[in-house]
């Protein structure tokens, strides 16, 4: 039965699945941009699980003797201007950056799909109030939209989870329900209906896999926007609340009055951003190449 | 069988020579879609895409439906098999009515019909193995499960032709006549009585079509199955049927065994598709009618006889009075008022 089996999606495109390591060579060998993207994934994934361990310095304690030092062997990247140690708020800053994206991202897809699904497969007048709804909101910019949101629910970590999930369903479902409304006039879709299986069975056994390919890309390509989305918020002070370390606010807090004194208090946290997001893309390329047995040589 | 609409069902079965005992009937069955414009989706028209078509298919029986695109042939096909609501007729499948049965009542009857599609490539599942697709009916039926399925998937797999090796294949690691052999497999699952066949070689090399056409007439043979079988290329239909009906704008205009199809077409119609069958031999000369002009479309029909507008022997009275399927011997109609009267 088609579920989403990666397992049987590496045995058909040749890998060798029989060691645990066959598959990860197979991916690495067959795709390098995307193992690239993952190796920083993992760089992200790794920082935020063992954050303690990787710094020495408490992301939220100030020290006013290292207020705005310059990245030297005490401090690597440096402190901002309450001396805290910038290495350590950027590694405990992929924590909540994780935290926010992948909430949000599953989240935010979990609905979308639910609703391109429905909406795309039934018909009717669901899908014509659903689709006019999807419409409304996005006839505002994504971010604008998260930041009424956000406004509207006040900066906490889940009311920016739940404003970025929001901003996220509309294009979700959209795509969704596209790729659905194609998919239902298949053959293979008619063939299932001659066998006799119901119509949910169908959407969820015939439909709904073949649409595994452009959510992948999407959710990883969205998963590259949280971050950003998040970042902006918290530039804007309706993200995550002081004194939490946000990727964002950090960015913010020194944009305007360090940039010319203490630059390192603006590149680092903006690396950090752009690292990630250009790892995620790659990472989301590559998977959908091995996801799609079309596109296999 | 082919019938007029005015003929009851003994006279069907009664005929000589087609004693079979049928499997599925169509009985003056319609099939229009409406025509819709506007922002209020007003119907301004209807398609006749089948217009009052009655015939039978027998026991191991092949019904071979031929016309050209667009004369309504896949609608048929859907139409019988209740992937489309008729708009009106009735079909009876092995004796019961199952045109208006509802979708959990339908579901039984479904096992005893199945069909074959045309483009091998659409029609499987690109996610599925071809195993699964194989075993996917067993299971939605509750017949078999886990290792009972895996066998019986096996002994499908077997009877078509692929090997057992390729079950965990997917559809595009297949040429397209093995993909129609999933099909056909992924047909038989069911143990069918009838097969319902949409242009199942149409898509595929002339090489691999003679292949597909003796698998399926092998498990004819063997397995007692009946086939609706739908072409629009004759030399393929006269391999695999019994009896041929010709299709022309949702109507039925003629119907006979194979043989007297062939040596003796009456309808027009059919006389032009048959001059139009390629023959081997270069130095054969042939006197062709081949037809002038398009189908006319099915929204707006000829008034009179349908054909009357690209048939050669057309006369006033085509374009006023409405032929009727008649038979004129027995087991051949034709629907034709020059040929009947």
């Amino acid at each position: 039965m088609s579920t989403i089996d990666f397992q049987t999606e590496l045995t058909a495109a040749g890998a060798n699945v029989k060691s645990r390591w066959g598959a990860v060579r197979f991916f690495v060998r067959r795709y390098p941009l995307g193992a690239g993207g993952a190796v920083i994934i993992a760089m992200m994934v790794f920082a935020a699980l063992f954050a303690p361990y990787i710094t020495m310095y408490d992301p939220l304690s100030t020290n006013a003797a290292a207020s705005l030092a310059r990245p030297s062997a005490a401090h690597w990247l440096g402190c901002d201007f309450m001396g805290r140690d910038l290495f350590a708020r950027i590694v405990y800053g992929a924590r909540l950056s994780l935290i926010v994206a992948v909430c949000s991202v599953t989240l935010g897809c979990t609905v979308g799909v639910s609703i391109g699904l429905l909406g795309g497969y039934l018909g009717g007048w669901f899908d014509l109030i659903t689709q006019r709804f999807l419409e409304m909101m996005q006839s505002l910019p994504l971010l604008v939209m998260a930041i009424v949101m956000a406004a509207a629910l006040g900066p906490s970590l889940p009311n920016t989870i739940l404003a970025i999930a929001f901003v996220l369903v509309p294009t979700v479902a959209r795509v969704i329900r596209a790729n659905v409304l194609s998919l239902r006039e298949r053959p293979f879709v008619e063939a299932a209906k001659a066998i006799g299986m119901s119509e949910r069975r169908i959407a969820i056994r015939h439909v709904l896999p073949n649409t595994l390919a452009p959510l992948i890309v999407l959710a990883t390509a969205q998963f590259g926007s949280t971050i950003l989305i998040e970042a902006a918020l918290s530039f804007l002070g309706l993200g995550v609340p002081e004194p939490h370390p946000s990727w964002g606010r950090m960015l913010s807090e020194s944009a305007a009055e360090y940039v010319r004194t203490a630059p390192w208090l603006v590149i680092f946290p903006g690396l950090a951003i752009s690292f990630v997001v250009f790892g995620i893309n790659l990472l989301g390329d590559a998977l959908r190449d091995m996801l799609d047995p079309r596109q296999r040589s | 069988m082919v019938e007029a609409a005015t003929m009851d069902r003994a006279a069907v079965t009664a005929r000589p020579g087609h004693n079979r005992p049928p499997v599925i009937e169509a009985i003056n069955l319609k099939k229009h879609f409406p025509v819709k414009k506007g922002i209020l989706r007003r119907t301004v028209g209807q398609v006749y895409a089948v217009d009052d078509i009655t015939f039978s298919v027998g026991e191991g029986e092949t019904l071979g439906l031929v016309g050209e695109s667009g004369c309504g042939k896949s609608t048929v096909a859907r139409t019988v098999l209740r992937l489309i609501e008729p708009t009106a007729g009735t079909i009876r499948l092995d004796g019961h009515d199952v045109t208006r049965l509802g979708k959990a009542e339908l579901r039984p009857y479904r096992r005893q019909m199945q069909m074959i599609f045309q483009d091998p490539f659409s029609s499987l599942n690109p996610r599925m193995s071809a195993g699964d697709i194989v075993g996917e009916p067993l299971q939605v039926h509750g017949l078999a499960s886990g290792k009972e399925k895996h066998e019986q998937v096996c002994e499908i797999f077997d009877q078509v032709g692929l090997r057992r090796s390729q079950m965990n294949a997917f559809p595009h690691e297949f040429s397209g006549g093995q993909r129609q052999r999933i099909s056909i497999a992924r047909a038989l699952a069911l143990n069918p009585k009838l097969i319902v066949a949409d242009e199942p070689v149409s898509a595929l090399d002339v090489s691999i079509q003679a292949q597909v056409i003796n698998l399926m007439m092998d498990l004819q043979r063997e397995k007692g199955l009946s086939y609706l079988f739908i072409a629009h290329d004759l030399a393929v239909v006269e391999h695999i049927s019994h009896r041929i009906a010709v299709m022309y704008l949702g109507k039925i205009v003629e119907y006979a065994d194979k043989r007297t199809l062939f040596t003796n077409p009456q309808h027009p119609y059919t006389e032009a598709l048959l001059s139009a069958v390629p023959v081997p031999n270069p130095k054969l000369k042939r006197a062709k009618r081949l037809l002038q002009g398009d189908v006319p479309s099915p929204i707006n029909p000829p008034s009179g006889c349908a054909f009357h507008t690209r048939c050669p022997y057309a006369e006033a009275r085509c374009k006023v009075d409405t032929p009727k399927l008649v038979e004129i011997s027995p087991g051949h109609g034709v629907s034709c008022l020059l040929r009947t009267n």
